[in-house]
């Protein structure tokens, strides 16, 4: 029947409109999902009983004519490091295998009252550090374009569920890229709102400055209708920003006639592959022929912004995750002589190797000799590089760059060399520095057919702005309405 | 070789908000373990703390009272450290912009008034609770994590004991005045970290200094500060060099113990905290808050001297507290006559029986109007001053108001000479030998009628009054 191949809005209307029920979407994608989990294993947890319940209600309301929610019906995945009261929230870590949290996440209350169903929490890199979702404790997640290539990570789980149409979206977290980057490798949209603009709150922290709840969809117009619901403030984060409603969806044709985007050049240097740099030169060229008015600038701080994000992330993420000590909840040693040791083995045994080396990292960066050095010195690196931003959105409306230096990567390729795979965050890695939104779109495919993402960077709070602009190169091409195939088994 | 003794006082003090500083749980004293928690105060994943609008309010009529000035911009930082009674292993504190800085208070000490400096007031969470059980283990009871507590660090300015307990006592009634804090000492609102060294009278330098955590009562501050003034001593007297750590002071054994050194110091690696916003104060909210604040002790006492003419002594001691200031005051409405008799009262009679009643000011049972007009009675000579102090035991234990128990037991004073003239013609009749004493020179044998006159009206007889009649009738 294709249903599973339907967008977010699509099934939404067909839902309300009584083209068809909400149980029989969920039923289709369970099957579709059974079909295809065994190649991709994008879900660390499905949740069908959860789904089936919450679509009946759905159903129940359609019948009385009752009123429904924004999104009622239409069935979405979590990345497990969302909580969801009473559903085990894992983080992909042993750490948390077990846990289930009381209480649910800002923006999981938010999409039960828009009506949406929970397919199931989605496979991530371990505590969201990495970039490959190949420090997931518990399994990999491939590629539904190839399936010996990475889906990109931290959120590679949503991305390729989204991709293989396992789900109609799916949140991700997005710190350095953790959106962006896989909904790249996966040609999907990847959205990362402002800091602020969406709720953290029982979002688990990486890094608390630079985390930010983002979507995962097959196309732009989604991303905003899922918007719609997660915006806004909530004053049990401190740091959710106070601005008025805006509807995303509300004149998402607009088109770019006169749009100046600002082409920033230190994004198109060195290490960008050749098939991207031909793909992005030539999205810029379909964004001139769409009326948009296209030159190069330069953010010259831009190139610190990479290093200033490991020491920020860092520093934050090991102070974040101490509280991880065997002590409350999460995972405890059997055998353990005193304190010291139950804290030692806890976290030498349920962490793995990355998340345990971020730590190191991050300690180091604050401790007493080395705070002034680095982590101090890379937050002012990180006002310089907004003030960067700032100018550049004095003159223009958006910028644009490449999502990726590459395109997806084989599993296992870049594991052993850290840095190697810090390195591909170095394009998404700005905009959580400076806080700014931003959207990676599919802008074409490489000569081994694996998707390759055009990001687009709006000014705070532009996500209007930036969503119509992503909208019209999207509806100008269609790379968007390409499917993945499932092509090349594992050797 | 004579040493002085350098101390500094680290004054812990919860505020008296509903709720907790980052979450809106209670932070009742006393409730059951763990009752009062939730994922914020725990530390659960995702959990996120947002400040509460009335700690700062309080932190800041806090610093105000204590001639602090107050920082129009401050931030919460995260103080790093391991410990099973703090779940996000990490307490929210300030580090290098507290809310309020230099101040100071002043305190009497046998040489005079002495000036100890403040440095700096700033607000941060406490932690939970640990409960060693030698059965089970070591029990954790979160309900206290998470309530607000003003830190107020002073200067280096106490030479000793003397002057520390003033200065924790001056600290303790200011904060009470404000309510800011409730200082009960008994449920752990007001702790104690003292920092001590001492070094050969003359010296500049400081000597290396040792800390003391967690005294919670003035007689364990006191024991703590000699005995440390005296271990340190027998170290330097050894050869030795005092070394810098944390001890603690443990009441029963009489000595402190060494908890960690300086090689096992922590290193906090404090950092702004990324989950809250710096504080901004607006210089009207600020003057607000000062407006708002009840008069403090020292403008109090100077109301007293200058307005009551009452002597310094008792205004010290009036204002010592707020509530008893306050309740001597509610005396004062029904009974403006004689403030000193009233003083007298209040520094007498009234604490004595709060003592042996055990009670505190707020649970005495009668009103303050009650003791006023209990005053006016004695003072109208209806009783004497005697018989009110037993009208006064009565009303502590009946809380009934003075009128109804004089005369329910009839207690009025009989002020009638006539009449008080036959009861004591009669006496001296039945005492002859007591007479014959008294005309002999022996003053102890007036003393010896008055009381049987007393014993003979039950108490009742004005005692002026029967003085007066003794000796008329005598001389004859």
């Amino acid at each position: 029947m294709g249903l599973h191949k339907k967008t977010a809005f699509e099934i939404k209307e067909s839902i309300k409109n009584k083209e068809i029920k909400a149980v029989e979407v969920v039923e289709s994608l369970l099957k579709h999902i059974e079909k295809t989990e065994k190649d991709i294993k994008a879900f660390v947890r499905l949740t069908p009983d959860i789904a089936m319940d919450q679509a009946k209600k759905v159903d129940e309301k359609i019948a009385k004519g009752e009123e429904l929610g924004d999104l009622a019906g239409v069935p979405m995945a979590l990345k497990d490091n969302i909580c969801t009261q009473g559903v085990v929230t894992s983080c992909s870590s042993k750490m948390l295998e077990n846990f289930i949290p009381s209480y649910s996440a800002t923006v999981n209350e938010k999409l039960g009252q828009a009506e949406a169903v929970l397919l199931g929490k989605s496979n991530m890199d371990e505590f969201a550090m990495g970039s490959t979702t190949e420090t997931s404790a518990f399994h990999m997640t491939k590629n539904p374009w190839d399936l010996n290539k990475v889906p990109g990570g931290s959120s590679g789980g949503s991305a390729a569920m989204v991709s293989a149409d396992q789900a109609y979206f799916a949140l991700g977290t997005d710190t350095g890229g953790s959106v962006r980057q896989p909904a790249a490798f996966c040609g999907v949209v990847g959205l990362k709102p402002t800091y602020g603009l969406v709720s953290r709150y029982g979002v688990v922290a990486f890094a608390s400055s630079l985390d930010q709840v983002g979507t995962l969809t097959k196309d732009v117009k989604d991303s905003a209708l899922v918007l719609n619901t997660l915006a806004g403030h909530d004053k049990k984060d401190a740091t959710s920003a106070g601005v008025k409603k805006v509807d995303y969806l509300d004149g998402i044709e607009k088109g770019i006639k006169g749009l100046k985007i600002g082409i920033p050049k230190e994004f198109f240097g060195q290490g960008l592959s050749t098939s991207v740099e031909k793909a992005l030169n030539e999205a810029i060229y379909t964004l001139k022929q769409l009326g948009a008015e296209c030159e190069n600038i330069s953010l010259p701080y831009s190139e610190y912004a990479l290093p200033a994000y490991y020491i920020i992330s860092s520093a934050e993420a090991s102070s974040n995750l101490a509280r991880f000590d065997g002590i409350r909840y999460g995972y405890r040693p059997e055998d353990f002589d005193n304190l010291e040791d139950l804290y030692k083995k806890a976290r030498s045994q349920g962490f793995g190797s990355e998340v345990k080396r971020r730590i190191m990292l991050g300690t180091h960066a604050l401790s007493s000799g080395h705070y002034d050095a680095y982590y101090k010195k890379a937050m002012k690196v990180r006002t310089l590089i907004k003030e960067d931003f700032d100018k550049a959105f004095k003159k223009y409306d958006i910028l644009v760059s490449p999502t990726n230096p590459s395109t997806a990567f084989n599993i296992g390729a870049k594991i052993e060399d850290p840095l190697e795979i810090y390195l591909t965050d170095i394009y998404t890695v700005p905009l959580n520095i400076a806080g700014l939104p931003g959207i990676s779109i599919p802008a074409g495919f490489s000569e081994g057919n694996l998707p390759i993402g055009l990001q687009m960077i709006g000014n705070v709070f532009e996500e209007k702005t930036l969503l119509q602009a992503a909208y019209a190169f999207e509806q100008g091409t269609d790379f968007h309405k390409k499917r993945p195939t499932f092509g090349k088994l594992v050797k | 070789m004579n040493y002085e003794t350098v101390i500094g006082l680290e004054i812990h003090a919860e505020l008296n908000t509903n709720t907790k500083i980052f979450c809106s749980c209670s932070t009742s004293f006393g409730a059951e373990e763990n009752t009062q928690t939730c994922p914020i105060c725990l530390g659960m994943p995702g959990a996120l703390p947002v400040l509460n609008e009335r700690v700062v309010e309080y932190a800041i009529m806090a610093g105000m009272s204590l001639n602090c000035g107050i920082a129009n911009y401050s931030k919460l930082d995260r103080k790093n450290y391991f410990y099973p009674d703090l779940p996000k292993a990490y307490q929210i504190s300030q580090y290098d912009f507290p809310i309020c800085n230099a101040g100071y208070v002043e305190i009497e000490t046998q040489l005079g008034k002495k000036k100890i400096g403040i440095n700096h007031i700033h607000i941060e969470e406490d932690a939970g609770k640990l409960i060693h059980d030698s059965g089970i283990g070591t029990l954790i009871d979160y309900n206290r994590g998470g309530v607000p507590l003003i830190e107020i660090v002073s200067e280096p300015d106490m030479r000793n004991a003397e002057e520390a307990r003033g200065y924790a006592e001056k600290i303790k009634s200011i904060l009470e005045y404000t309510g800011a804090s409730d200082c009960k000492m008994q449920e752990g609102s007001l702790r104690f970290d003292v920092n001590l060294s001492i070094r050969p009278e003359g010296q500049k330098e400081f000597g290396t200094r040792t800390e003391m955590k967690n005294l919670n009562s003035f007689r364990s501050l006191d024991r703590a500060i000699e005995e440390e003034r005296k271990r340190q001593i027998a170290v330097i007297e050894k050869g030795e060099k005092v070394v810098q750590e944390t001890r603690k002071w443990d009441d029963e054994k009489g000595r402190s113990f060494s908890l960690r050194s300086k090689e096992e110091a922590h290193d906090y690696r404090y950092f702004p905290d990324p989950d809250l916003v710096p504080i901004i104060l607006e210089g009207a909210y600020v003057e607000k808050i000062r407006e708002s604040l009840p008069e403090l002790p020292q403008s109090r006492k100077k109301r007293y001297m200058e307005e009551l003419d009452l002597p310094e002594y008792d205004a010290d001691v009036l204002t010592s507290s707020k509530d008893l200031a306050d309740y001597f005051e509610g005396a004062l409405k029904s009974f403006s006559s004689d403030p000193k008799m009233l003083s007298n009262w209040m520094m007498g009679d009234v604490l004595r029986l709060l003592k042996s009643e055990e009670m505190e000011i707020e649970e005495i049972p009668f009103r303050a109007e009650d003791l006023g007009n209990l005053l006016k009675l004695i003072e109208k000579k209806t009783i004497s001053g005697s018989i009110g102090k037993k009208v006064l035991e009565d009303m502590f234990k009946t809380g009934d108001q003075p009128e109804k128990i004089i005369k329910d037991k009839g207690l009025v004073q009989m002020n009638d000479e006539n009449e008080l003239e036959s009861i004591i013609k009669d006496i001296l009749e039945n005492n002859p030998q007591s007479v014959v004493d008294y005309k002999a020179g022996k003053e102890k044998a007036l003393g010896y009628l008055v009381g049987q006159t007393m014993r003979q009206t039950k108490g009742k007889a004005n005692p002026q009054v029967v003085n007066k009649i003794l000796q008329d009738l005598l001389k004859e």
